[in-house]
């Protein structure tokens, strides 16, 4: 039996070591097949936002369906530094980081006694609420027409500085090292005792309960930190587009986040990242053929979801162990 | 002292009185059965031990202290485990990964995102002596869910036990099984009983289970109180047989 778990854990490490190495190289494979390196850095940004929620939805069990408010909060934290205070970029993610994710951790003792449905319904309008005030506050947000101008600045290592804003590459590779650390921090926790307890709560929550754990506490927990993670992402994406738009905060990007989860599979910890694969690059395709490219990203959910129940990466898993 | 004293409680859902002015001591070490006829209310009076519910009037003491209105979770820290009538487990995770859990939330990991090595081997440790105990080490590795009626009761029960518990209460622990599975079940809550001098509270159906487990037993009858006593006492109790065979009769 130890050898069955040798097996499987070799497969583990296999699978992560793969997962890596395609990242790892992705400017040099992806021209191959007709991608750019921008396109790459988007899907890693996105891909981290779909696990942030994925983190809450697929190992807690609570779908927020207004995510994209921590994105969108941590994408204008992050630009307004930039624009307004200091030419930083680390300085900008850490700011918008901890805005995104102190407003979730606020917002979030609010609604931890919700469930399902409700749950839902009440982060989509604190999502809205957000958006109504990035979309009006034209002063400082710059309204509909977007956070602008700003610009990702160069990093300053020590020994040498890493041109991030003109070279696509070394962007690339910094965002790599963002969405590695992010990523990290979630397995680690997932491993933890008090990533068993998001998993008894997803399970069972009666049994949770009466097992002793607070569910509401650890619930509230669970959500802070992937808002903490998700506005960590909104940071990352004003550095992509050098913009914080509005809609960024809307519950449709919120809608897009959570499809992307459940087309990749969300009872597996990379399923969001092949559901941002397939959405971004399936976006970026079909949106230069027809501007109505969200039908067939639609009608693709619509048969992911009827023929996979387990996303895509759930049905690949699943094959295999056939 | 008594473990538990519950002193006069009622619970109503509107109009209808579920449990009405029971009350119940229980000592330590003992094993107590609550026994009577469909809609007696003997879960009602389990859920308002473990706080699932909190009565309309009465109080619930717990080694001395009050615990009539305290949240299930903090009851379970005080030492009050249960089990349900309807299995309730983590049916996707192993029972390794359940019992894991369990015994995880009752050494004070539970909010720990990082583990030592040293509390990690503890923990292990313990999952092993668990399932030892239950005789489901062979089936350490499978999802629950996957499992029979009887192995998911079985570590359902152990999930319990992991708590620690001073006072467990079993809902029916041999509801819904064969003979060979409510065999099983009765010699491990035997086991549990005699071996590790746990106290415990059981509802159940079956006669034999009961009479085979009991110290002492108390009737329920339209949620009042019926009878109590000794399982010859009970047998021989003329109020006792009406109720039962009253039913059948009419």
């Amino acid at each position: 039996m130890s050898e069955l778990l040798n097996l499987e854990s070799g497969r583990k490490l296999a699978a992560l070591v793969a997962i890596l190495a395609a990242l790892v190289l992705a400017p040099f494979w992806m021209p191959l097949l007709g991608g750019y390196t921008a396109l790459g850095t988007r899907v890693l940004v996105l891909g981290l936002a779909a696990m942030s929620v994925n983190f809450l939805l697929g190992f807690t069990g609570v779908l927020s369906f207004g995510h994209a408010a921590w994105f969108g909060i941590g994408a204008y934290g992050c630009g307004m530094i930039l624009k307004f205070i200091a030419l930083s970029t680390p300085l900008g993610i850490l700011a918008g980081t901890l805005a995104g994710g102190l407003a979730g951790a606020v917002l979030g003792a609010l609604i931890v006694r919700r469930r399902g449905v409700y749950f839902a319904m009440v982060t989509i309008a604190f999502g809205q609420v957000f958006y109504y005030i990035a979309f009006q506050w034209s002063s400082v947000t710059g309204g509909d027409d977007g956070l602008r101008p700003f610009y990702r600045q160069p990093l300053h290592l020590g020994v040498a500085t890493l041109d991030i804003l003109n070279d696509a590459t070394a962007f690339y590779y910094f965002v790599l090292v963002c969405f590695v650390l992010a990523v990290a921090a979630m397995a680690f926790i997932l491993r933890s005792p008090f990533g068993r307890t998001m998993l008894a709560i997803r399970e069972n929550e009666r049994r949770a309960r009466f097992l002793g754990i607070p569910v509401e506490l650890h619930i509230w927990i669970a959500f802070t930190l992937s808002c903490f993670f998700m506005a960590y992402a909104g940071s990352l994406y004003a550095l992509v587009n050098n913009f914080a738009d509005p809609r960024g905060l809307h519950y449709s990007q919120s809608g897009d986040f959570v499809m992307m989860a459940v087309m990749g599979g969300m009872r597996s910890f990379w399923g969001p990242l092949l559901g941002a694969i397939v959405f971004v690059v399936f976006q970026d395709y079909v949106s230069s053929v027809t501007i109505n490219w969200q039908i067939f990203i639609g009608f693709l959910f619509v048969l992911v979801v009827l023929f996979f129940p387990r996303g895509l990466l759930g049905f690949l898993q699943q094959r295999r162990g056939a | 002292m008594s473990l538990l004293q519950v002193k006069n409680v009622s619970k109503n859902f509107g109009s209808l009185l579920a449990v009405n002015d029971v009350s119940m001591t229980v000592e330590p070490g003992e094993l107590r059965a609550v026994i009577g006829p469909n809609g007696a209310g003997k879960t009602t009076f389990f859920n308002l031990i473990s706080g699932f519910l909190t009565p309309s009037a009465g109080r619930i003491i717990f080694d001395g202290d009050d615990v009539t209105h305290l949240l299930p979770a903090r009851r379970v820290w005080r030492g009050i485990a249960r089990t349900f009538q309807i299995t309730e487990v983590f049916p996707e995770l192993t029972i390794r990964e359940n019992l894991r859990i369990a015994v995880e939330v009752a050494g004070g990991y539970r909010l720990r995102m990082w583990q030592s090595r040293d509390a990690d081997s503890e923990v292990r440790a313990s999952v092993v002596d668990l399932l030892e105990m239950s005789g489901l080490t062979e089936k350490a590795d499978r999802l629950v869910g996957e499992l029979a009626h009887g192995d998911q009761r079985a570590t359902e029960i152990m999930m319990a036990l992991a708590l620690k518990p001073r006072l467990l209460l079993l809902d029916e622990p041999t509801a819904g099984m064969g003979d060979q599975e409510t065999y099983d079940i009765t010699q491990l809550i035997r086991k549990l009983h005699r071996e590790r001098k746990l106290t415990i509270v059981l509802i159940e159906h079956d006669m034999r289970v009961v009479f085979h487990l009991a110290d002492r037993i108390m009737v329920l009858d339209q949620g009042k109180f019926l009878a109590e006593g000794t399982p010859q006492e009970i047998a021989a109790n003329e109020a006792v047989q009406a109720a039962y065979l009253g039913k059948v009769a009419a």
